[in-house]
């Protein structure tokens, strides 16, 4: 360790200091040398000791988090693929075939969002921050498979370029950048991102047919236009769903909140009221469904409460979307309106309007508009009671 | 009695080298010394040169706008150097003590039988003013003002901090006499904040003609900010002064003997003090001869004050005004391969990402903290960590962001008058950004006298 630090220091640093020739990508080299190091700075004021955690820590945690469900979106692929061509193969190569899909689209979602944001740290003589990290990681789980490589790359300049960095980079952005590739994905190119046709790969090679009576569509497609499903609540539960990369596993979902919640860095306030609040409204659907205005809405609405939780991307928008600190409420009592609206819309959203299915990202979206509002009616009210206590005060004396 | 208050929000650092209750050796000193840096919203002004002849009392520096204010010299002995620093701002006002031990008489006298007027110009004349400090703004008391309550703190929390019980062991009728003074100066009441779980000691036990309460739970509960907050919070336009129990027993001397006798025990507590225990000295005293010999060979950090709100020392250093230990810590000036990445066990976190919170589940870990701030400085991130540090009924983020815009109305809406940069301290500990919390602090306070006045 010291003999790598002291060649960098010792041959590397130098060319990016000031006067080098490579002066101006500084903030390259400091990124990744504190990708290497923890760097030997230490307090020059205020408290002389520090608490072990930086953002970098945090951020790694909550890609930890998300490697379950990267993982089996993997399988997942390959799984419905293969039975889609009604084919047996092993496990081995059903992850193998999704893995061939989706660590492509993991490369560009990186590859791309790093490369902007080093571009931009560059210009601006930044400090590389970390906030990309976990986006990079939620793009991919939150799109199709079959979503062309280059729309992603599109979506993922979008997002950070506007998203992002016209407000100033990490830490200031107002809507979740990950959601808004997604949503840039889902109205630039709606039939790569909607339908039944993209949920599940179904290239054929030579000597390969898709099997008869084969339906691409997600739960939510199929409850939406037919309202009807052919898959059981509990392969929903599971994840041997069709649907984006990550977010079928509702189980590994779970998994990753508990790590989040373990240790602190997800809100479980956010979590917990996000899926108070699409149960309150799926449980009004249940009571209201008879008075529907169709017969396909009428059997949405009639879909059991707590199912409307498993289906869809709604719990992985609850837990790894909703929870993004910087975009969502930032006082303690506003989290829980927070979270209880975004479950409670993203609910309605999906059953009222059949053209978005996927309810929970406008419903995160519209609530990140919403979060600086709700701050500020909770610290609003903090100040009122500041001032009636000066008032009673004054009113005394 | 009174009831005992409970602080949730906090949490105690325990550290590697707690001093042992006991008394070393004395340590003698050779050099005391005025830090005007101690002192916020002070315009100095020096009342003596260089090779000037001093007593123990004698002004060394007063305030340009409260003439009356000195800034005397806690020993007898000569005025060794006056150290500037840029724009030939005062940095310190060193004093080499003789033997003589002479002081100034400004006449002993009951504070009971004395007008206000009378307290006041005592304590001015002799030095002991500059003990109390006003909030709004964290200042030097202003003897213009009158205040609605001092509060006095009769334990310290933080970590490595002494027992006030051990310190003060002994001088119960000098602190009588330093409370009955300060009683003549507010028009309310002077609090006395004590720790409900452990043994106070018999001077801040036998106490009259204060208003005690109790609290219990981890740091910051032993903050006097803290205990203002749960008693009787600032408002807009009102004034609380504050003093810590040690400089009331000094106040007690002068009225007992009529002479400014500065001497209070320290602790030398941290993990690269050799003989951490207390030790007798005298306010403002030189740390060399109480560092020499007694600390590792490691790089440290000496510091004056604890390892939250303490000011970094070297060992030609001072103790400052406000100062009750010295603490020596390693520096971290190592650089960590992934130290982002390993769960290291030898680091202290609030957050359960790294195992240190599992180790106080199990056991109660003493930790031996460096220096280093673990990670670069960020935009903030992370919310709902300060709230778990900070015991006040106050957005600690928002204001915070208030300072950082100069949002003058914000940072009054949202309660800046109440607070002071120790009360802070933990939310810089935990802060995942690295924000330095307490500077900023220190600048909103500024801003707003400045303004606000």
């Amino acid at each position: 360790m010291k003999a790598l630090h002291n060649f960098v220091e010792g041959k590397i640093k130098p060319n990016f200091e000031e006067g080098a020739k490579l002066e101006k990508l500084w903030p390259v080299y400091d990124g990744l040398y504190t990708f290497l190091f923890v760097p030997g700075h230490t307090a020059h004021s205020g408290a002389h000791i520090r608490d072990g955690i930086d953002l970098k820590r945090t951020m790694n945690t909550v890609i930890t988090a998300l490697i379950p469900c990267l993982l089996f979106g993997m399988w997942n692929v390959g799984y419905h693929h293969y039975n889609a061509l009604g084919m047996d193969v092993t496990f081995f190569d059903q992850f193998l075939f999704g893995a061939i899909k989706v660590i492509p689209m993991v490369i560009v979602s990186y590859g791309v969002g790093l490369g902007i944001e080093f571009l931009f740290c560059v210009l601006k003589g930044h400090q590389i921050e970390e906030g990309y990290l976990v986006t990079g990681m939620l793009i991919p789980l939150i799109m199709p498979v079959d979503l062309p490589l280059w729309m992603l790359a599109l979506s993922v300049i979008f997002a950070v370029v506007i998203g992002k960095e016209v407000f100033g980079g990490t830490g200031m952005n107002i809507f979740n950048p990950a959601l808004l590739a997604r949503a840039f994905a889902f109205f630039a190119y709606p039939t790569w991102m909607s339908g039944d046709k993209v949920w599940i790969n179904t290239d054929v090679a030579e000597g390969q047919a898709v099997v008869d009576g084969f339906s691409g569509a997600t739960i939510l497609g199929d409850l939406a236009t037919t309202g009807a499903t052919s898959y059981s609540a509990f392969e929903a539960f599971l994840g041997l769903i069709p649907g984006s990369v990550g977010e079928t596993s509702t189980l590994l979902i779970i998994a990753g909140a508990g790590l989040l919640i373990f240790t602190g860095i997800g809100s479980w306030k956010i979590m917990l009221s996000g899926v108070i609040g699409g149960a309150t409204m799926g449980v009004i659907f249940n009571l209201v469904a008879p008075y529907a205005i169709s017969p396909e809405q009428q059997a949405f609405m009639a879909v059991p409460f707590w199912q409307q939780l498993i289906f869809g991307g709604f719990a992985f928008g609850i837990v790894f979307m909703a929870t993004d600190p910087v975009s969502g409420s930032q006082t303690e009592k506003g989290k829980w309106v927070y979270g209880f609206l975004i479950g409670f819309f993203a609910i309605m959203i999906r059953v009222f309007n059949p053209a978005y299915p996927e309810g929970i990202m406008l419903a995160i979206l519209f609530m990140n508009t919403m979060a600086p509002l709700i701050d500020h009616y909770v610290v609003e009210a903090n100040i009122k009671k500041r001032q009636k206590r000066l008032e009673l005060k004054t009113a005394g004396a | 009695m009174s009831d005992v208050i409970k602080i949730k929000r906090g949490v105690d650092i325990n550290l590697v080298g707690k001093a042992e209750e006991e008394f070393a050796a004395p340590v003698s000193v050779e050099t005391a010394a005025i830090k005007p840096t101690d002192f916020k919203g002070v315009r100095f002004k020096l009342s003596v040169k260089e090779g000037d002849e001093v007593k123990a009392g004698t002004p060394l520096l007063y305030n340009k706008d409260d003439e009356a204010v000195k800034f005397t010299s806690p020993v007898s002995g000569e005025v060794a150097q006056v150290v500037r620093g840029a724009k030939r701002k005062i940095l310190e006002v060193r004093v080499l003590a003789d033997k003589k031990n002479e002081f100034e008489d400004f006449g002993s006298a009951d504070p009971v039988a004395l007008e206000r007027e009378q307290v006041v110009e005592k304590m001015a004349a002799s030095g002991c003013w500059t003990f109390l400090k006003q909030r709004p703004y964290n200042i030097v008391a202003e003897t213009s003002k009158t205040p609605k309550a001092i509060f006095i703190s009769g334990f310290d929390s933080a970590p490595l901090a002494p027992d006030l019980g051990v310190l003060l062991d002994g001088n119960e009728k000098e602190f009588q006499t330093g409370i009955n003074a300060l009683a003549k100066l507010t028009s309310g009441q002077v609090h006395l904040g004590l720790n409900a779980s452990k043994p106070v000691g018999r001077v801040l036990s036998s106490v009259k003609g204060v208003k005690v309460s109790k609290y219990e739970g981890p740091h910051p509960a032993g903050l006097v900010g803290v205990q203002i907050a749960k008693n009787d919070p600032i408002n807009k336009g009102e004034t609380v002064w504050t003093i810590n129990p040690e400089h009331v027993v000094i106040i007690g001397r002068l009225f007992l003997e009529g002479k400014f006798d500065a001497r209070i025990n320290i602790a030398m507590a941290g993990s690269e003090v050799k003989e951490r225990k207390y030790y007798a000295t005298i306010l403002g005293a030189a740390v060399k001869n109480f560092i020499e010999g007694n600390t590792s060979d490691k790089k440290n950090r000496i510091i004056s004050g604890n390892v939250l709100t303490g000011t970094k020392i070297d060992s030609e250093g001072y103790l400052g005004t406000y100062d009750r230990q010295i603490t020596v810590i390693p520096e971290g000036e190592d650089p960590e391969m992934f130290g982002w990445l390993i769960p290291k066990p030898d680091k202290f976190s609030i957050s359960r990402a790294l195992p240190s919170w599992f180790q106080r589940q199990i056991g109660n870990p003493t930790y031996e903290l460096d220096t280093n701030l673990h990670g670069e400085r960020r935009a903030f991130v992370v919310t709902g960590q300060y709230e778990e540090v900070f015991p006040f009924d106050i957005y600690p983020v928002q204001l915070i962001k208030a300072i950082m815009t100069n949002d003058i109305e914000r940072m009054e809406n949202l309660g800046i008058y109440e607070v002071v940069e120790e009360d802070f301290a933990l939310c810089e500990v935990v802060c995942t950004s690295k924000i330095p919390v307490q500077e900023t602090v220190r600048k909103g306070l500024a801003l707003m006298k400045e303004e606000v006045g």
